[in-house]
């Protein structure tokens, strides 16, 4: 239980400072932007599968949280469906188009995909923002309804859509954690680690990467459908270029390829970012020599950093006690935690 | 037959890196392909993993026609291989770094990871126990909770020997196994390999160190400019005029 305790002690942390946080704070505002937070969160994480798991950098994800935010717009408010089964179709919708764009993108690597990708966001923008007759242009949509209520339960106040969002944020990190530590996981590292190898040893790519792309839309669709519904108003700038570089912020300061890295970061941007509103877009002055810093010194971010630490300081301990007899059992278990720890 | 090329050729523009070449990998021996720099040894190797496409010719695996099969497909049935430079994962201890090794012969997908189903566990222990066998068989038992970062690059060329021998091949390709290692960790190697096909398994390598092919390879074939300029036992190829030609330049009658 102890071992169990420090392996997760971090997330469990985490999971119960987000819990207990409302009754902590009665101020309806810090309420509404860690809300926020947890959406991007979730489009991080989907981010994270993609640029830190599998080493394809992609730039069209706000894109793809723009069609998961539209797509649950329109289909509750021009088609007035059930908000539930909107929340599916849209996340499927997403998932449908990033399978089209990812047979195409992932032909290409590296710089190239990441250029190619950058295009396809901006040309999703362009169509939302182009398209007046089915998503209202510039003028956005608006009327999004709230969750319907499921039973007993309703989620119409702030505090009850904080909770639903913490739902959906523990569901993706609990499924990352679980895809990370997985067979499946080790292939799309493996992808990273080398593709060339990867191959050699068995590992069919294409279909791979593929599965990884149309994964992680699914969870930028998703929190695009979130977001709609929990602002209940979007515009086409949901789907613009700034959009993609605050995820790629977060995901870059909190550490690449990293599980804790989404929450680290985009805790940290957002509230640095909140406490520096008053100077406006001056603010940008402080994070552009912050985040070039970062990558210079720590190319995992804050997470990786601190493993990086921890991996070191364990050598070293290591080193000092050079003939330590280690059962078979022992030693497969501090693989595990190792292993953990990698992720 | 067990591996066979027929007038494998592979054309980079104007460039012929690999010309007709016939060959037949022999079962349960010890293949060495040498050759000067740039002779088309890796290119040679590539085109039979399928890594690259040949521009003519064909590749013969057990009888079957693998000539257009991408590298995994040929990984599956059986053939596998490692590349001059190793390519580890380093912020991954050893034994992580092979235990996707297996996964080619394992079915399980996203959704069995997610759910964690029985199927799941069983093939992720299924993985990992074939990855300590050959880390056992490499004799890296005990570096296994070791990160591939702090490991030796003689233990590097073992940990991609291992994640090669974790597909459960018949055949494994060896591109330079021993290219920046000291003659004690070659010789270790050498013997590594004599194990191998102790085992049953087929080894073919590249390789620059003349003495330790000449003591190692029960077969050998020579590459110039792409070509095939020898083939057969080191006692044929130490004493073949084309190979002192190519390798000491031109006029060897001296």
């Amino acid at each position: 239980m102890g071992a169990y305790l420090k392996k997760r002690g971090w997330m469990i942390g985490f999971i119960l400072l987000a819990v207990v946080f409302p009754f902590l704070s009665q101020n309806d505002y810090f309420l509404h932007v860690l809300t926020l937070a947890f959406i991007w969160m979730i489009a991080v994480y989907g981010l994270n599968l993609l640029a830190g798991y599998t080493g394809y950098l992609s730039l069209a994800h706000a894109g793809f949280f723009a069609i998961g935010a539209y797509a649950l717009g329109l289909l509750t408010v021009k088609a007035g469906l059930n908000y539930w089964i909107a929340l599916v179709l849209a996340c499927v919708i997403t998932s449908a188009i990033g399978f089209v764009v990812g047979l195409v993108a992932l032909r290409t690597r590296e710089h190239f995909f990441a250029i190619y990708t950058l295009c396809v966001g901006y040309i999703i923008y362009l169509v939302i923002d182009k398209w007046d007759s089915l998503t209202g242009g510039v003028r956005g949509l608006i009327g999004i309804p709230a969750p319907t209520a499921i039973g007993p339960i309703s989620f119409e106040t702030p505090l009850s859509q904080y909770y639903l969002i913490l739902f959906f944020l523990l569901a993706t990190i609990l499924i990352m954690y679980r895809i990370i530590h997985s067979l499946t996981g080790r292939t799309f590292i493996a992808i990273r680690n080398s593709e060339d190898l990867a191959q050699t040893i068995g590992i069919s790519t294409m279909k791979n990467k593929l599965l990884v792309f149309v994964l992680s839309t699914f969870f930028a669709g998703l929190a695009g459908a979130l977001y709609a519904s929990f602002i209940r108003f979007i515009g086409p700038d949901i789907g613009y270029i700034t959009i993609i570089f605050d995820f790629l912020t977060y995901l870059l300061v909190g550490g690449l390829g990293t599980l804790a890295g989404p929450i680290v970061g985009t805790f940290l941007i957002v509230s640095v970012s909140q406490s520096l509103q008053f100077l406006q877009d001056y603010r940008m002055l402080i994070f552009g020599p912050l985040l070039t810093i970062l990558i210079i010194f720590y190319p995992r971010g804050i997470a990786g950093a601190y493993l990086d630490f921890r991996m070191k300081r364990q050598a070293r301990k290591k080193k000092s006690v050079p003939s330590k007899q280690t059962s078979y059992v022992q030693q497969s278990q501090e693989d595990e935690e190792k292993r953990v720890k990698e992720g | 037959m067990f591996i066979e090329t027929r007038q494998l050729t592979k054309k980079f523009g104007g460039l012929v890196a690999v010309n007709e070449v016939d060959f037949t990998i022999e079962k349960g021996k010890i293949n060495a392909i040498i050759g000067p720099n740039g002779a088309g040894k890796s290119t040679f190797f590539n085109l039979v993993s399928g890594s690259y496409t040949p521009s003519s010719g064909q590749v013969f695996y057990k009888g079957k026609d693998i000539t257009k099969l991408p590298p995994n497909k040929i990984a599956t049935l059986g053939v596998a291989r490692t590349f001059q430079t190793t390519n580890l994962f380093e912020q991954s201890t050893v034994l992580d770094n092979v235990i996707v090794g297996h996964r080619l012969r394992t079915r399980s997908n996203l959704l069995d990871a997610v759910l964690r189903t029985k199927r799941y566990k069983l093939e992720e222990k299924k993985c990992r126990d074939k990855a300590m066998e050959v880390l056992d068989f490499v004799e890296l038992t005990h570096v296994r909770g070791e990160l591939a970062v702090n490991i030796s690059q003689e233990e590097k060329k073992r940990v991609a020997f291992a994640l090669a021998l974790a597909t459960d091949p018949e055949v494994v390709f060896l591109d330079e196994p021993t290219a920046g290692i000291n003659p004690g960790e070659t010789e270790g190697l050498a013997a590594l390999m004599e194990k191998m096909v102790k085992r049953g398994i087929t080894v073919c390598l590249i390789e620059h160190k003349m003495k330790m092919i000449m003591k190692l390879a029960d077969k050998i074939m020579v590459l110039n400019y792409g070509e095939k300029i020898a083939e057969g036992t080191s006692e044929e190829i130490m004493n073949n005029q084309a190979v002192i030609e190519a390798y000491l330049g031109g006029d060897a009658s001296a």
